[in-house]
């Protein structure tokens, strides 16, 4: 997976059962609060929680699918790229999340193609 | 054969042909792309030309309104972009059932695993010497615009033969371009088919007044000319000049294709529900077909066949054709005509009309039982949506009869009535004020991105997607831009986009088949999308709890956040705090709480709500518990300020001590708030007491207002101010305090267990009609005490404070951060 030899340093967050199936958390760090989100089928996503529209934190946002739909206006967001659902355009940053077992790593160098603020 | 191994993608896709590259096979094409693109390969064969264009603007484009390339909907790069094999120019002339091909005049050939027919119809010629004379054509296609086009420039008179929707836009079009038209028609009014005598007969005056001559009541015999047309002769032996004569006297499905492969065909191909034909393989859809014994020769029932067929061929398997009710509308620029269904009504149905012919306004409607049949409406069409939606969704307009012909304004709306007429307002005028969305964004945005549907408006322009009050201004915009059927939604309106199945119908099977859980529900009605939408998980979530009290796990993560969080998020994702204050009253002890608890908590901001109590705004989500531990303390509970639940029972001070009180309004309003506190609602719900028909707590806009009189309690229902005010309906009057709960604990229940989510009382009173209340909650005496029950059978479960069960430690990650680095 990991095709960039970069060295990522892993952040251990918590574990898988602290996040409600469609649901999300927040990692508060020194960027800003980082939304982690739990899919129905158990898959981890992390995104800057800043909705592109007008900032809304995405993390209270009702899960569906890979998406979440933001809590303040409606936009819905793709969780693994963390572009808005066309026709709507912008993006939240998104970041590399790792499973292992039940424990969560986080890393705090965010993937590339979304502006990082 | 290519077999389709389940969940895993397939080496070759399946070949999917379609025959036809008009309005229906496209859109079939463009509904199957958004639910299943990887699922076939396609080729499409069109006889035309041409890439795929909007054929019912080709009215406007002869008119000089619009030109050709307005009106592409997909040009060639769409098909590129798609992957799709376009054979522009190009005729089938023979399908091969056995080894499943199809072959071109010129010997191109396809394979297919499905087919597709969506040949559309010929334009039909009258059977009359010299009707294949030059300068004789038909209104179909772009090659006969251009003829006209072209003729109008040579050319001086010109007939049109057929005086319907058709034959009156091609006259139209040619008079615009500068020629002199006669309209020449059989029958002895215009457009019979969908005009009742007194609405065409004020048609025909303003299209005379536009130039137009008419001969009715007249019949073609032949049309003469040595090559090319010189005169048209009728029946009584009379002859006009005419250098071009256009035929728009009706169309013939084209099925001879179908036909010769021995698919089976009466008046058009015949299919089932599925829009598949006697052969299983092959589907057929748009005005080649018939379906239960009808043709269609208008855009709305081929957009619906094109939805289901698509979900076929995607293997989704869901999804019926269940035919459509369709309306009419005359794309002549200057001209409000409209007209829906049976006009023209039998012995058992009664008309109501009205007519103002100095401002050239009619309306008709048909009615029978108090449901509306059919319509027309010449002069004023503005409400032809809104009686064709009453229409469709069978509604009783018993109640509003004597005011229905006036128009939907004049139910109420803020008083916006003359703002409605979309066509007069200027392109800067505003039409959603939410989104702060003008006429000329969302129009531009129609035609740039050739929008059909509100849906679509809504998700490119924002507009109508808020609070939706501008949902009838946006829908008439469409209407106007994109001209005849184009805005219409299907006749039955599905949850949301994914399932095909109605508010209603979900409900029911809830109850039938005694589903228990939000995926159970998903699961059993095949849902299209894994686990639902921001939209479809919160309604089913409501209709479990209110089908299972007691019994359901409410599904917190199906909920919007302020139903989550029990508290309102604000713009910057703090979040606010409303305790309940019992019908508006309060003590110096409370409010010594509050105030302490709002410095304890450094809140930014207190304000006394329009609902009589104290907000407190702008609290961090970490606070939330903590707070609410010390309100509970205090003795308050949440006042669900944040929910669609009972909110707020305001009351006047009462007979305790206003010099005009009747009764002890205060202390109703407090015991009917602590009987409904706590209780989930499709919507909102609002409560007020008044003490006298003075009215001071406003109960007559709210969703169950009593007003106290001498002998009594008056009961109102169905009200609120926001959006569209609407005042309330009189329910009915009773003596005392003990029947006025039980009236309202069976209106609350009724509600609940009838309405759709996110339908507050006002649209649902008159959605269901108030009469239907009435018998259930007035007439029905046993039937009230019954539903009453179930209320407070319900109410033991519910009304327990969240505060409290949050402040003691309930869903705690919800409210703390999961952690924090660095
Ligand atoms: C706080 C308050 C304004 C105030 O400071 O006075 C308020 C605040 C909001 N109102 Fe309201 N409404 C408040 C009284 C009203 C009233 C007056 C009343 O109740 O007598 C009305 C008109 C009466 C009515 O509802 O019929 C009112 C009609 C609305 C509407 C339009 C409803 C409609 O059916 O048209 C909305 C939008 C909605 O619900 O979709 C709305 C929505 C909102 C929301 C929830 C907007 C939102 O989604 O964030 C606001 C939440 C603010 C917050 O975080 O607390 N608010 N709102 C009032 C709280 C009352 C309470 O004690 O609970
Ligand atoms: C001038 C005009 C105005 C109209 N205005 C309105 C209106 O306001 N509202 C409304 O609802 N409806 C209107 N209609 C009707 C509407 O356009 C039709 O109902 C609709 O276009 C039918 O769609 P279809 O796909 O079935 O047929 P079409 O759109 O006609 O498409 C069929 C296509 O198949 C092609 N084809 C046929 N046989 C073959 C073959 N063997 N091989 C390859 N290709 C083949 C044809 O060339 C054609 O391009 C109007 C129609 C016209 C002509
Ligand atoms: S409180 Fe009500 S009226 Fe005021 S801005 Fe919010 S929704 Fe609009
Ligand atoms: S801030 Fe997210 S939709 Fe507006």
């Amino acid at each position: 997976m990991a095709a960039t030899m970069k060295q990522i340093d892993w952040i251990a967050i918590g574990t898988l059962s602290d996040i409600p199936r469609q649901g999300a958390r927040v990692v508060r760090t020194q960027q800003g609060d980082i939304a982690v989100f739990r899919t129905a089928d158990d898959e981890v996503f992390a995104l800057r929680d800043k909705c592109p529209h007008k900032g809304g934190p995405l993390s209270q946002g009702i899960v569906h699918g890979k998406r979440v739909a933001c809590p303040l206006h409606d936009w819905k967001i793709h969780l693994d790229t963390g572009h808005a659902v066309a026709p709507d355009e912008g993006c939240a940053a998104s970041y590399p999340v790792r499973v292992e077992g039940d424990k969560l790593y986080l890393s705090l160098i965010s993937n590339e193609g979304c502006p990082k603020l | 054969m290519v077999s389709t191994i389940v969940g895993v993608r397939t080496m070759s896709r399946e070949k999917l042909v379609v025959i036809g590259n008009g309005m229906a096979g496209m859109r079939t094409v463009e509904e199957l792309l958004k639910i299943a693109p990887d699922h076939y390969e396609i080729t499409v064969f069109g006889a035309e030309p041409h890439g795929n264009y909007n054929r019912i603007m080709l009215s406007p484009v002869l008119a000089g309104e619009k030109n050709i390339n307005q009106i592409m909907i997909n040009d060639d790069q769409w098909y590129l972009d798609n992957g799709i094999t376009l054979y522009k120019g190009k005729q089938v002339t023979e399908i091969n059932r056995a080894r499943r091909y199809v072959k071109t005049a010129d010997g191109v050939e396809a394979n297919y695993d499905r087919l597709l027919i969506a040949t559309g119809s010929h334009p039909f010629v009258i059977p009359i010497p010299g009707n294949d004379l030059k300068g004789v054509i038909s209104f179909r296609d772009i090659a006969d615009v251009d003829q006209m086009l072209v003729a109008a420039k040579q050319h001086q008179h010109a007939v049109v033969i057929g005086g319907g929707l058709l034959g009156l836009e091609a006259a139209n079009g040619l008079k615009q371009q500068g020629m002199s038209v006669t309209v020449v028609h059989i029958n002895d009014t215009l457009m019979e088919k969908q005009l009742d005598k007194s609405a065409a007969k004020m048609l025909k005056k303003s299209l005379e007044e536009r130039g137009l001559h008419f001969l009715l009541a007249t019949q073609t015999e032949a049309i003469i000319g040595k090559g090319h047309v010189e005169r048209v002769r009728f029946k009584d032996g009379t002859e006009i000049y005419a250098d071009l004569v256009v035929m728009a006297v009706g169309i013939r499905p084209n099925f001879e294709l179908a036909k010769k492969a021995g698919i089976y065909c009466e008046r058009g191909i015949v299919v089932s529900d599925t829009l598949q034909t006697y052969d299983p393989r092959i589907y057929a859809i748009g005005e080649c077909v018939q379906h239960r014994g009808t043709n269609y020769g208008l855009v709305a029932p081929l957009f619906e066949m094109a939805k289901v067929c698509a979900n076929h061929l995607a293997r989704y398997g869901i999804g019926r054709y269940g035919g459509t009710v369709t309306s009419t509308k005359l794309k002549v620029t200057g001209i409000d005509l409209f007209s829906a269904g049976d006009f023209t009504g039998n012995d058992k149905t009664e008309e109501l009309i009205f007519q103002d012919a100095s401002r050239g306004v009619y309306r008709k409607l048909i009615v029978q039982d108090n449901r509306i049949k059919g319509t027309v409406m010449y002069g004023d069409t503005i409400d032809g949506a809104w009686y064709f939606d009453l229409m469709r969704d069978n509604t009783d307009i018993g109640d509003i009869r004597e005011q229905i012909l006036f128009g939907q304004a004049h139910l109420g709306d803020s008083g916006h009535g003359a703002e409605n007429r979309v066509a007069t307002l200027a392109d800067t005028a505003e039409i959603c004020g939410c989104n702060g969305v003008c006429k000329g964004k969302i129009v531009k945005a129609i035609v740039e991105k050739k929008l059909y549907t509100l849906e679509e408006v809504r998700a490119h322009t924002k507009a109508s997607s808020s609070c939706g009050s501008c949902t009838g201004l946006v829908e008439s915009l469409l209407a106007m831009t994109v001209g005849g059927n184009y805005s219409q939604a299907p006749h039955v309106k599905p949850m949301c986009g994914c399932t095909d199945h109605t508010h209603d119908e979900v409900r029911k099977l809830i109850y039938d088949l005694k589903l228990k859980s939000v995926a159970a529900v998903q699961k059993t009605m095949e849902w299209k999308t894994a686990d639902g939408c921001s939209k479809c998980r919160p309604a089913i979530n409501f209709y479990l709890v209110c089908a299972w009290p007691g019994e359901y796990q409410d599904d917190y993560q199906s909920r919007f956040i302020n139903e989550r969080a029990h508290a309102n998020i604000q713009k910057d994702g703090t979040y606010s705090v409303i305790p309940r204050m019992w019908g508006g009253e309060t003590t110096p002890k409370e409010l010594k709480a509050i105030a302490e608890i709002a410095e304890k908590y450094q809140v930014p901001t207190v304000h006394i709500t329009g609902g009589q109590r104290i907000d407190m705004l702008g609290v961090k989500k970490e606070d939330l518990p903590a707070m609410w531990g010390d309100l509970s303390k205090a003795g308050f509970v949440s006042g669900h300020a944040y929910g669609k639940a009972i909110r707020t029972v305001k009351t006047c001070v009462g007979k305790t001590w206003c010099r005009f009180g009747t009764q002890d309004s205060t202390s109703m309003g407090i015991e009917l708030e602590k009987m409904t506190w706590g209780s989930w609602m499709p919507h909102k719900v609002k409560l007020a007491v008044s003490g006298c028909p003075r009215n001071c707590a406003e109960a007559t806009i709210k969703d169950f207002g009593v007003v106290c009189i001498d002998s009594g309690y008056e009961l109102h229902v169905g009200g609120n101010g926001g959006v569209k005010v609407r005042a309330t309906d009189f329910l009915c009057s009773v003596k005392t305090p003990a029947e006025v709960k039980e009236y309202c604990a069976a209106f609350l229940q009724l509600y609940r267990e009838n309405a759709h989510y996110l339908e507050r009382t006002a649209p649902w009173v008159e959605r269901v009609g108030l009469t239907y209340i009435k018998e259930k909650v007035v007439v029905d005496n046993a039937g009230r005490r019954v539903l009453a029950q179930r209320f407070l059978d319900s109410q033991q479960f519910a009304q327990v404070d969240p505060w409290k069960q949050r402040a003691d430690g309930l869903d705690a990650h919800e409210f703390a951060p999961l952690k924090a680095v660095g």
